[in-house]
């Protein structure tokens, strides 16, 4: 595929709003998890939690779009000039010429939650739940779009857990094909009760904080962000932290709705035609940024699909165990991770795994490392088997060095 | 700005499924949509999806079993193999029942939600399903543009089919949603339609499809109880494109995508 600069990105997690509270945390290696005091939730798990989105307000013009998820989105788009960089973008594009191509797995869902919990003595629904504007799919790119006064087309991607890593194969797609000329993408999900409890039903939460690739993993930690990024066509002037999109796959497992194939079948596939993509060789990736949940079964599948196809010699690790699962943002926000990775010369050792399985055969990180990165890979896995794996390179010689 | 006036998107279009209520396939829809046969609303009859393993058949909601027999119907129509095909679902919506059926148990004490209902509930259930069902590795997508997403849907399977030069399979669809949610978003009934478009014209008679992004009124449909559906349907947003291709003549529809931009498509018959 034509390589895509990834001219500005941003996220907004438990480790905090922006860039440099998500690097700082990462270098200083502080977690985010804490015990699940979410709304009315009462199940004994970690979350990864963003702190006062309380106190977010959306503008009056946006109103009607008031939801957790959206208070989410606005403070993730708030950071590091984003809002600014995507004006630039569509003065000198047009307005009309950037798509909003977004992943959610639940949009603006804990609006329903909470007007079932209102409806009237007629079982109706609250007059002031606006079903469109909060917790249909794509009220998140209507949202976003309106915010970024863009005109382009849009749409949400829903595949789960792989939702805002998808995103970029379909933007890479619409801009080859001309009908934008940029792209604002990303993911955005945030924490309600359909997901604390339905993970919880399927036995797929970790009571404590998840533990990927830990011999006595046993379950995710559900977590929370917003992450974006504007892709443009290469301009040809790279600076130093100049970071591209290089190559994106996509497969299906065809196996199980809830369960990985057990030998990733499909992730070994998702992986390879990225790799493809981007005209890659699997020696040539310098780290893995892990789906690595911390369930038994989805760390063990991928750990097969990594080590059929790379071997085990290549750095690996999640940083799950610092976010949580952010669900259908975590391809978005784990590709703004492998963004700063490449920029800042950081290979994130994953954390709260005290002792690495090492049935799973791979080279996972425990432990931060300073070295320069030039290409990284990074998974995404979801519900219903659908797959999803990026190639990030920084495409100058050497990373910057602060 | 210089859009609309974006380069055409094109493909041929080898194989077609509708269901929905009067409308249960393509060759008994053809006659309907010309205005040969009166249009009556008999309720959707969805097939069972007898091709997934009676296990996963048994977990299938409403929602995906209307999915499957859409994309299965255009399929059989290509004589296409299914396995090979990347598939692009769109749908305004998740499954209303399940939704529901969540939304009510988290709203009692006991908060038991059935862990089934919920990986049915996420929006790429259809798209899973259907992998299983076919046995289908290849890349599989799942949208969402609100009452857009057919035209949502054709742009990224148009898209992905001038990336890969591979056949691209789409499927669009909704099914009603039960009350309480139903005062809130009144889908009357079930409907879907499905696409199975190439890069490369078929052997014998094909149509092919040329898209673009513009800023246009969607066009209506001559027959009123069809408009009706048309307007309150996103899936059935897709019959202005379905009564060209069945006219069987060359022409230009305007579908609804977003509030202020649409999707023209130009229809011409190849001999």
């Amino acid at each position: 595929m034509r390589p895509l600069e990834i001219t500005h990105f941003t996220a907004t997690s438990a480790l905090g709003r922006g860039l440099q509270a998500t690097l700082e945390a990462l270098r200083t290696r502080r977690g985010a998890l804490m015990p699940c005091t979410f709304e009315t939730a009462t199940l004994e798990t970690y979350v990864g939690q963003v702190a006062d989105l309380e106190s977010v307000r959306l503008p009056a013009p946006l109103a009607r779009y008031d939801c957790r998820n959206h208070r989410l989105a606005l403070l993730a788009l708030e950071q590091d000039d984003f809002l600014a960089a995507v004006s630039r973008c569509a003065a000198r594009r047009g307005a009309g010429r950037i798509g909003v191509l977004l992943g959610t797995s639940t949009s603006g869902m804990l609006e329903t939650e909470l007007a079932y919990r209102a409806r009237g003595p007629d079982g109706a629904l609250p007059a002031r739940f606006d079903y469109a504007a909060t917790h249909n799919t794509f009220a998140l790119a209507e949202f976003v779009r309106r915010a970024l006064q863009l005109t382009g087309p849009a749409l949400v991607i829903s595949t789960a857990c792989s939702s805002s890593a998808k995103v970029f194969g379909a933007a890479a797609r619409m801009l080859a094909a001309g009908l934008i000329d940029a792209a604002v993408v990303g993911g955005v999900d945030t924490l309600c009760l359909t997901t604390l409890y339905g993970f919880q039903a399927l036995q797929l939460t970790a009571a404590g904080p998840c533990r990927p690739f830990d011999v006595a993993r046993n379950g995710i930690s559900i977590g929370e962000a917003g992450a974006f990024a504007l892709l443009e066509p290469l301009s040809g002037a790279c600076g130093p932290g100049t970071v591209a999109l290089t190559g994106v796959g996509e497969s299906s497992d065809a196996h199980h709705m809830s369960s990985p194939h057990p030998e990733g079948l499909g992730a070994r596939l998702a992986m390879r035609q990225a790799l493809e993509a981007a005209s890659l060789t699997p020696t040539q990736i310098d780290y893995i940024n892990l789906h690595g949940t911390g369930t038994p079964s989805n760390d063990s599948a991928e750990a097969r699909a990594v080590a059929a196809l790379f071997g085990d010699s290549v750095p690996v690790s999640s940083t799950k165990g610092a976010t949580g699962h952010t669900l259908g943002a975590a391809g978005a926000l784990e590709a703004v991770i492998c963004a700063l990775a490449l920029r800042h010369g950081l290979l994130p050792g994953g954390l709260n795994t005290t002792q690495v399985d090492a049935s799973l055969g791979l080279a996972y990180c425990t432990a931060n490392r300073a070295q320069p990165l030039r290409r990284v890979l990074s998974n995404s896995f979801g519900f219903g088997g659908s797959n999803c794996s990026l190639v990030l390179e920084r495409l100058a010689p050497e990373p910057a060095h602060e | 700005m210089s859009e609309p006036g974006t380069p055409a998107l094109g493909a041929y279009v080898r194989g077609i499924g509708v269901l929905g209520a009067g409308l249960p396939d393509w060759p008994s829809s053809v006659p309907v949509l010309r205005g040969e046969q009166p249009y009556v609303a008999a309720p959707t009859e969805v097939p069972p999806p007898s091709a997934l393993p009676p296990a996963e058949r048994r977990r299938t909601g409403a929602m995906v079993r209307l999915a499957l027999a859409a994309g299965l119907q255009a399929v059989a129509d290509a004589g296409a193999d299914a396995a090979q095909l990347a598939t692009v679902f769109a749908s305004s919506g998740g499954d209303g029942a399940i939704c529901d059926e969540i939304c009510s148990a988290l709203a009692s004490p006991g908060r038991q939600i059935s862990p089934i209902r919920f990986h049915n509930s996420v929006h790429n259930a259809a798209s899973g399903y259907w992998s299983i069902a076919l046995r289908a590795t290849a890349p599989s997508t799942a949208l969402c543009a609100y009452d857009g997403s057919f035209a949502a849907g054709l742009l990224e399977a148009l898209s992905q089919i001038a990336a890969t030069g591979e056949p691209a399979l789409l499927i669009a669809y909704e099914t009603d949603y039960p009350e309480p949610l139903r005062a809130k978003r009144p889908l009357p009934a079930p409907f879907a339609t499905a696409l199975l478009l190439t890069p490369t014209a078929p052997a014998g008679h094909a149509t092919q499809l040329t898209a673009e992004l513009v800023r246009e009124t969607p066009d209506a449909l001559p027959i009123p109880a069809l408009e009706t559906l048309r307007a309150a349907v996103p899936s059935a947003r897709s019959l202005p494109l379905l009564l060209r291709i069945a006219q069987g003549d060359s022409g230009r529809v305007v579908l609804d995508y977003l509030e202020d931009l649409q999707l023209a498509v130009t229809v011409t018959p190849c001999p």
